[in-house]
Order: structure tokens, then sequence, then C-alpha cells
């Protein structure tokens, strides 16, 4: 059950796939999950990423000029998969090209690949009627976000449909590093926690160890994404090193695992 | 089609209708349309569309809008009979809709009084809007000095280079205009910055999108914010020539004006209606904006249409020389009356619109938008085929001002 987390806060580690290429993708995912990366997500590059701050959207436009394609990532997860049997595989993407791969397709090639789970960032519960029959029937996790503005109604729609672990987005607005934890992420999880036994991971803007350990108070695993891919960005020709510094810091404020 | 997995219009738990057919959801046209958005926009849309259905059967609303659009934007506009532009094409009479004559210069400002309203309603004070022409952004920026809101307006900056005339009306108007860099820094990139604006500021801030696309309830809002054009169209048809007319023709960018004029012709079985979109400069992908010569489903900025992408699901670049017209997705609704052939969609070529600008300017005497002039090339081309009893309205959708820079750079005139 790679998706089941034994330390906490779990560390949860997002890449842009395809940036700076794929073979480096693999190299710095390989290198974070030795560093002590519980789950990794993959992120599809897309065209017109509304959902990500700038140092995303830069990721994204770089991994899409070397003609990334969810196909490639698919591909990418089962190569992982091969080298690392107990670590959570979550592919993060935009839905166009899950949309243009055809539901069905996309979901029986992850299974095949060995994912565990798919966040859909522009899927809301509400859309996800044939996505959700589409991923039961191939065993994967649905993992939706929930948002601060989202009222106890959707939040418990969302805790029904989620699989794996629900993603609590620590504030309104798009990814990206901020020096503070907003004050109603705890809220937020709170809130969660009184609808699903499921694992709650905090993500947005968290950049730091110090961070990750508040977090770890109150949710079970941690989102690091930006932070992440703006070592990529900084750090070229010694990607995979870099990010393995770093989650190595990441982790190191948590406990043994349990 | 496996595409279209997702999307399936599907019943409502609790909803009984034999178990056949879908359910007609609200937001959906036929598989179209939807909510495809991040959670944290969601609670804001719901709210969204809760104040538009009761503003909706609010009479007071709908006073203080028929009000507002008389005596502020100057409605109705007029139906005008295009009699030297007829006589030259030899073919059905040819009837202008004019809502280029319209306060800021074009339809965009029917739908801004409309939702400046619903944003009072809602007690919010900061008014973001994405522009590609400017047409939109002018209009916002208008109707948030008549209510007193701060605005927002993101253009790509490719589109502020070729609408500079627009960007300073926005700022004269007390808008901040923001430069967007990314993409082909165009329309799509501009809804794109103001959807990040949106999911920051979601809880002080309403996002006045301009066209019927982005995330349910705004292309049936939107659409309805406009449908004053077509019944005032078919009202003065019937009192001009006595009879419907045989074509209704909107140029389509994101598809507004054109469904505004549509909708309330699709009863009359009888009557054709043809949205232009922009061939731009070749077939290529790239070179043109046809989403319904090239492109395919696909869920672009909260909605599922037509979508000009590539085998991968990237969105792909567009090109049109009319700003308003450079986007690479269409309304949902056009979608649907597309693929259920209630709609015809043509498209013009850059060099056809910018003929048809300098046509009707010297047949009539009006310099229309160059987003208009697409819907003017189609009637140059149909017009002289159809009988001389036919009549055909166009819409007129904004006049050519602020293109006069683009038409000076592209028009050798003696």
């Amino acid at each position: 059950m790679p998706l089941t987390f034994y330390r906490k806060p779990a560390l949860i580690a997002y890449v842009t796939c395809g940036d700076p290429d794929l073979v480096t993708t693999r190299e710095i995912v390989l290198a974070a999950i030795e560093a002590g990366a519980d789950a990794i997500e993959l992120g599809v590059p897309f065209s017109d990423p509304v959902a990500d701050g700038p140092v995303i959207q830069r990721a994204s436009e770089r991994a899409l000029k070397n003609g990334t394609t969810l196909a490639q990532v698919l591909t990418l997860a089962a190569e992982i998969r091969q080298h690392a049997q107990s670590t959570g595989l979550v592919i993060f993407s935009y839905l166009n090209p899950i949309v243009r791969m055809g539901t069905e397709k996309f979901c029986a090639v992850a299974r095949h690949a060995g994912v565990d789970g798919v966040l859909v960032t522009d899927l809301p519960v509400e859309e996800s009627h044939d996505y959700l029959r589409a991923m039961r029937r191939n065993d994967l996790a649905p993992i939706f976000l929930a948002a601060p503005t989202s009222p106890d109604s959707r939040l418990k729609r969302i805790a029904e449909a989620s699989q794996g672990f629900i993603y609590a987005v620590s504030r309104t607005g798009v990814t990206g590093a901020r020096q503070q934890l907003a004050a109603d992420t705890e809220k937020l999880v709170r809130r969660l926690r009184r609808m699903t036994k499921l694992p709650i991971a905090v993500g947005f803007g968290l950049s730091n160890a110090e961070q990750a350990a508040e977090v770890g108070k109150f949710a079970d695993a941690v989102v690091v994404g930006s932070a992440i891919v703006e070592r990529i960005e900084q750090n070229c020709a010694h990607e995979a090193t870099a990010v393995a510094e770093f989650v190595r810091e990441l982790s190191a404020v948590r406990g043994e695992s349990i | 089609m496996a595409t279209a997995s997702v999307n399936k219009p599907r019943i409502r738990a609790g909803e009984r209708n034999g178990g056949s057919l879908p359910a007609r959801q609200p937001g959906r046209f036929g598989p179209y349309g939807g909510r495809y958005v991040p959670e944290t926009l969601m609670a804001a849309l719901e709210e969204l569309e809760r104040e538009y259905e009761k503003a909706n059967r609010d009479k007071k609303f709908q006073q203080r809008l028929d009000e507002l659009l008389r005596t502020y934007a100057g409605r109705p506009t007029p139906l005008t009979f295009a009699r030297r532009l007829t006589e030259k094409l030899g073919g059905a009479k040819i009837y202008l809709k004019r809502e280029d004559l319209l306060h800021t210069g074009a339809h965009k400002i029917n739908n801004c009084l409309g939702q400046a309203l619903l944003v009072e309603r809602m007690g919010k004070r900061r008014v973001i809007a994405e522009t590609g022409a400017g047409q939109h952004g002018v209009a916002t920026a208008t109707v948030c000095a008549l209510f007193g809101f701060d605005c927002v307006v993101y253009m790509g900056s490719e589109d502020m280079r070729r609408q500079e005339l627009n960007v300073f009306r926005m700022r004269l108007l007390g808008a901040e205009v923001r430069a967007v860099d990314s993409g082909s820094r165009t329309l799509k990139d501009a809804i794109n910055e103001a959807m990040r604006d949106w999911v920051t500021h979601v809880r002080t801030t309403h996002y006045l999108l301009g066209s019927v696309l982005g995330a349910h309830p705004y292309p049936t809002m939107v659409r309805d914010f406009h449908r004053v054009i077509g019944r005032e169209a078919r009202a003065q048809m019937m009192k001009a020539a006595k009879k419907l007319p045989a074509a209704v023709i909107a140029c389509v960018g994101g598809g507004s004006n054109a469904i505004g004029i549509f909708y309330e012709f699709i009863k009359d079985k009888n009557v054709q209606l043809i949205g232009v979109e922009a061939g731009g400069r070749s077939d290529a992908l790239g070179d043109h904006a046809a989403r319904f010569h090239g492109g395919s489903p696909g869920v672009l900025q909260g909605t599922y249409s037509y979508v000009l992408q590539d085998a991968a699901g990237q969105i792909a670049n567009t090109h049109s020389v009319s700003a308003g017209l450079d986007y690479p997705s269409i309304g949902p609704e056009h979608a649907a009356l597309r693929d259920s052939g209630r709609a015809e969609y043509v498209s013009a070529s850059d060099a056809d619109a910018l003929a048809a600008t300098a046509r009707l300017a010297r047949t009539e005497g009006i310099i229309p938008a160059l987003e208009s002039a697409h819907a003017v090339a189609e009637v140059m081309k149909r017009a002289p085929k159809m009988k001389k009893s036919d009549a055909i309205v166009v819409n007129i959708s904004g006049r050519g001002d602020k293109d006069i820079g683009i038409l000076r750079e592209n028009l050798k005139l003696e």
C-alpha cells in the first residue's frame, strides 16, 4: 500500500516532469525517494496552468519545449516504480491532457505503470462521475483538493469521493513558496477531520523545514512543490543532488517511522 | 468518443427521467460546458450562480438593468438597412445590427452592466477582467467607474501593443491594466492570469468574464445579458420587413455577440444562424482561431468545448488580425449548436476581414471593428447568392476606431 504513510508528517515531493528533461526528472525523483520522500507527485506539464504560480509555470514551459507528454510521464512512472516499490506515486495533472488521451485509457495505462493515485487540479467532485468510475475500475485512488473557501457541504462530498489522501490547499491562491503559513490552514484540516479518516496532506506554499514541522503538528503529510522546482531551476546540471539535499533537510524535522 | 467520457452529462441523484435521456443539467449544452476549475473557486461560482438566479427572478434588478441599458449604454441600438452594400452585392437585403453605436463602442457593455449590478448585490468592491481587443476591458473599466469599484484588467502584452488606444482609455477610466507576458501574450494568457488573481483574492473579488466562456454560470449568464441584441433585432426586422431574416450572421471569438443575436432566433427554424471564426493567415495550427475547423473537444479555462490543441492535449497558439477573435476555444453553447446543426460556422481570413472593413466603410460610412468585419466578409460572400427577397441581419458588434493603427498598417489606401 504505497499511499499509506508511516511517518508523520509524511513528505510528498512534487516535480514537473520533463523539467529540464525526463531523464533528469527520473534522477531527481529517485534521489528524492532515497533522501526520504514518502510519495512523489509527478506533475504533468500543461500549456495553461491556471492554478500555478510563476515557478511551476516556468517549469511547465521548459518541459513543454522539450515536447513532454502525458504518455511519457506515465512511462516515467513505470520506470520509477521498478526502482521504488514502496513509494507512493501520484499523477498531478490538469484535465485536458487526460481528456485528450481518453480517461479510460489514461487510467488503464496509469494502473499498468504502477501509479497509486491521481489528482486533477481543475476537476471538482461534481464533474468527476465518469472519472471516478474509471479510477475505481483501475484501482487508482482519486485525490481531490479541499480549499479554505470550501464550505462544509463541499468538504463532505470531497471526503466521500477521495481515496488515498485528501489534499488540503493551505491558502487561497496559486502554487508557490511563501514565508508564512496561512492561519486558516489548521482550521481547514480540523474541519476535514470531522468528515474523514483518510490522511490529510497540506500543500501550496510550503517551502522549508520549519513550516513542514508546523504542519506536521496537525496534518498527516506535507506537499512541497514550488520550492523543489525552484531548486531544480537554480541548480542546472546537478539538480538531483540539490533536491536530495533539500529533501533531507525537510525530512530531518520528522520523527522516526511509526 | 473516448474523449468525452469524463464530461458526459449525467443524471443527478434523485432525478428520474426514465433512465434513458440524461437530465438537462444547469451549465451544460449537450455534452459541453460544465465547471472545471480548482476547488478554491467552486464556492465563488456557486455564490455567483445563486445570486444570478435570484437576480433573474427579481423585477427590480431587471428594471435597473433595463434602465441602465437605455439611459447609459444607449439601447435599443438601431437596425440599419445597408442600401448601397445591398445594391452592390445584388442579392439579399442586408441589415446591420448596430451594437457599434453603444457606449464604449461594442456590445460588451451589455454584459458588464449586468455583472456590475450582481457585484453590487454580492457586496464585493474589487473587479478583475481579461481583455483581448480591449473592448471588454474598456467596458469593464467603464462600469467600475460608474459603480465605484476597484478595477484591474489583464491584457496580453501583444494585445496591448496592437490595441494601445484602448489601453489608454482603460487607464483614463481609472483601471489598472496589467500586462501579461506568458504564452502568446494574447487573450488566453490574460484569462489565465485573471484566474490566478481570482483564485488568490476570491473572497473579495469578482471576475467579470467578458464572453460566453469559462465555468458555469458564466456561459449562461453572459448569454442572457446579451440576449437583448437578438430580441431587439427580431422585433426590428419584423417591423422593417414584416418577416424574419433568412440568415443571421455574427463573428465568433468566445461567441458572446453571436449567441446574443442568435438566441432569440433559435426557435425560428427557417432562420439560418451563421457564426464566423477567424481564419487568420493560413489553415495551419497556430495560424488561425477557427476552432470548428481544426479543433476538437477539450477542457480549457473552466469549460468543455472545442479547442485548438495538439495530439497530447496542449493548447495551441492562435493568430488573428483581430485580437478579440484570437482565442483557442469557443463558448460551449456554440459547440452544441454546431453539433446539432442548428448553427453553421465558417471562417474569414485576415485579408477577407480587412477588405470587408474598407468595403463597409466606403459603401455605408460605417467602420466596423475588425472582429465584426469577419461577419461582414461572410455577408459579402453569401448575399450575392441569395434571393433579393431574402434578408440578412449581420451583427456589427463593435466599431473600428480601436483598430485604426492596425488598419493603417495593413490597408494600402490610394
